[in-house]
């Protein structure tokens, strides 16, 4: 693995909900090495408060060295992050992590439930780049309304795959879950990638492990340092804790106790 | 010099001319603790930077003064459950529960990388029992590439050791004494602050024959999701570090340097060369970089730049004249 810290100016800052933004960061180290499903550490102010940096999924990259971070503000960082402007500066260290296997199987379905959607529209991006047709491939996308969902499910249309939406009020898609979506899908796919809540994933990995489909999961949790040293990203796999920052944070979905993580 | 200022602004080429003419002396940093000797104070301190290696392409590893290893247990210890860390104002709680690769597979697999470093190893040591200490201790003392020992008699995150051995006196000196009779290696004890009085700790493994002690570890403490109504960490409890903890640290090491006469490492929210010089202004001999390492890692290698520009500006030839200079009173 091969990371870099550097000082990334923002390039772009777009507010796609009112609590949802995109910030595209010059980043030409980083976006030279980025693999979908890689993650980069963001020290979102200079200050000691919050202390830590923030893991974020490399949402897009781009050939001309930047690259975007998609997040919703939940916290304090997020906040903080928010309310940086173009121009700025953000210390980021990365890429980190292992990235999505994306090799072998087909049609593949990927599937997103709320920030979660944002390494696998790299993901969905690299898949098409690669020069492989998408019409079969599915996307499903949930968020809690359509505010949430648009436009990142025109940008999954706009690469050819057949996007399907749920929202938790029905404003845009079916109203409920993603995995009412994935009956009707996984009869029909080879491997399914997956990123989201803990429970979304948690059911997705488990109507695949039914259906016999491999299922790739990306995983969320706090980090200190990102790059394996703090041992404070672990969770618990079959054959025990795993680091989420090293050893993933893209996992094969069978190599992990779901019901401890 | 007026006209040299000049110069130096305006033609670059001149800079160096000028340069010759007035030899810029870089300060010396080396410090010596008991017979290991560091070309500069700055370490990284266990638990906080793996086994270096992790760092590797982040950090240039060769500038550091030393590297500290996570804490090395007699046989790999799993850790505790997740989740295992949770950030605070200005720092940060752990559990980690010193997962280790054990001293075994430490010395076959981690040590072969270490050894190439120019930075001295020293390798952070924990046991459930005072003769487990002795065995790990007699390990690495065989083990090409280990320069030094860093005893942790100190980790709240454990419940056999740990905490018993760095609270009561006669424990930490028996720990000490074990390990002294087990390694020609120089000797360091890092102290626990959960402690009434940290002096009578220091004391007594000073007594013990350490020669050094480090300090501080991490302050125990607690946080909670009202939402949930549960602890942040699955262990409950769990050590907090980083900038929060800095002037309990720094108290401790004041404390501490005046009362005995080993030299003393400080540790605590260490994160800019001011904060590094405060401890050796109190007395401190080195110091080491915790938890600043997680998100800045280039804040040792920063340190160090910062204590070479605060000599030179001070026009001090040698960081040791610093060491303990603190004026209290009206002096």
């Amino acid at each position: 693995m091969s990371e870099f810290q550097q000082k990334c100016s923002i390039l772009n800052r777009d507010r796609l909900a009112p609590d949802i933004f995109r910030l595209t960061l010059q980043a030409p180290k980083i976006a030279a090495k980025a693999q979908p499903g890689q993650f980069v550490m963001v020290r979102v102010i200079d200050g000691l408060d919050p202390l830590l940096r923030r893991p974020f999924s490399i949402h897009r990259s781009y050939a001309d060295g930047s690259i975007s971070l998609l997040f919703k503000v939940l916290g304090k960082g997020t906040a903080m992050l928010a309310r940086r402007c173009v121009g700025d500066e953000l210390d980021l260290v990365g890429p980190l992590g292992n990235g999505f296997d994306f090799s072998d199987e087909r049609p593949v379905c990927l599937i997103g439930g709320g920030m979660g959607i944002a390494p696998l529209l790299f993901l969905a991006e690299q898949l098409h780049s690669s020069g492989r047709a998408t019409e079969k491939d599915h996307v499903l996308l949930g968020a809690r309304n359509k505010d949430e969902l648009t436009p990142l499910a025109d940008e999954f249309s706009a690469l050819g795959y057949t996007v399907q939406l749920a929202t938790d009020d029905g404003s845009i898609g079916r109203k409920g879950f993603i995995p009412d979506l994935l009956d009707f899908v996984l009869p029909i796919v080879e491997q399914v990638y997956t990123c989201g809540p803990h429970l979304m994933m948690e059911n997705v990995v488990r109507q695949c492990q039914q259906a016999e489909v491999h299922c790739q999961v990306s995983l969320e949790t706090h980090m200190a340092c990102g790059i394996g040293a703090c041992l404070g990203c672990t969770v618990n796999g079959k054959r025990g804790l795993v680091r989420v920052c090293q050893q993933g944070p893209v996992f094969n979905a069978d190599h992990l106790e779901w019901s401890l993580v | 010099m007026k006209e040299e200022a000049v110069l130096l602004e305006k033609n670059p080429e001149q800079k160096v001319e000028a340069r010759e003419v007035v030899p810029c002396i870089m300060p010396d940093l080396r410090v010596q603790i008991g017979s290991l000797a560091l070309r500069n104070p700055v370490m990284t301190a266990s638990g906080t930077f793996g086994y270096a290696r992790e760092f590797e392409n982040l950090v240039d590893l060769d500038r550091l003064g030393g590297i500290i290893v996570k804490g090395i247990s007699l046989h790999p210890k799993p850790g505790n459950p997740p989740p295992r860390i949770v950030e605070t104002a200005c720092g940060m709680l752990n559990a980690i529960g010193l997962e280790n690769v054990g001293v075994d597979r430490f010395i076959s697999g981690k040590m072969p990388y270490l050894r190439k470093l120019a930075t001295p190893v020293v390798v952070n040591i924990l046991g459930d029992s005072v003769e487990e200490y002795s065995e790990i201790a007699r390990k690495l003392d065989g083990a090409k590439g280990v320069a030094a020992l860093e005893v942790n008699i100190s980790c709240p995150n454990v419940k056999k050791g740990g905490v018993a051995f760095g609270t009561v006196p006669e424990m930490a000196a028996k720990v000490t004494e074990a390990v002294r009779r087990s390694t020609t290696l120089p000797l360091i004890v890092k102290l626990s602050p959960n402690v009434t009085d940290i002096v009578l700790m220091a004391r007594a493994v000073e007594d013990a024959g350490a020669d050094a002690v480090s300090l501080i570890n991490t302050l125990i403490g607690m946080a909670i999701d009202p939402i949930t109504r549960r602890p942040r960490l699955a262990n409950v409890i769990g050590g907090l570090s980083g900038p929060a903890i800095k002037p309990v640290a720094l108290r401790m090491v004041w404390q501490v340097a005046q009362a005995v006469s080993l030299p003393v490492i400080g540790i605590g929210g260490i994160t800019t060369a001011n904060d590094a010089l405060e401890f050796l202004l109190a007395g401190a001999t080195a110091v080491q970089v915790g938890t600043a390492n997680f998100y800045d890692p280039s804040a040792a290698e920063n340190i160090v730049q910062g204590i070479t520009d605060y000599l030179q500006e001070q026009g001090e030839d040698c960081l040791v004249d610093i060491i303990g200079t603190l004026k209290t009173g009206t002096d």
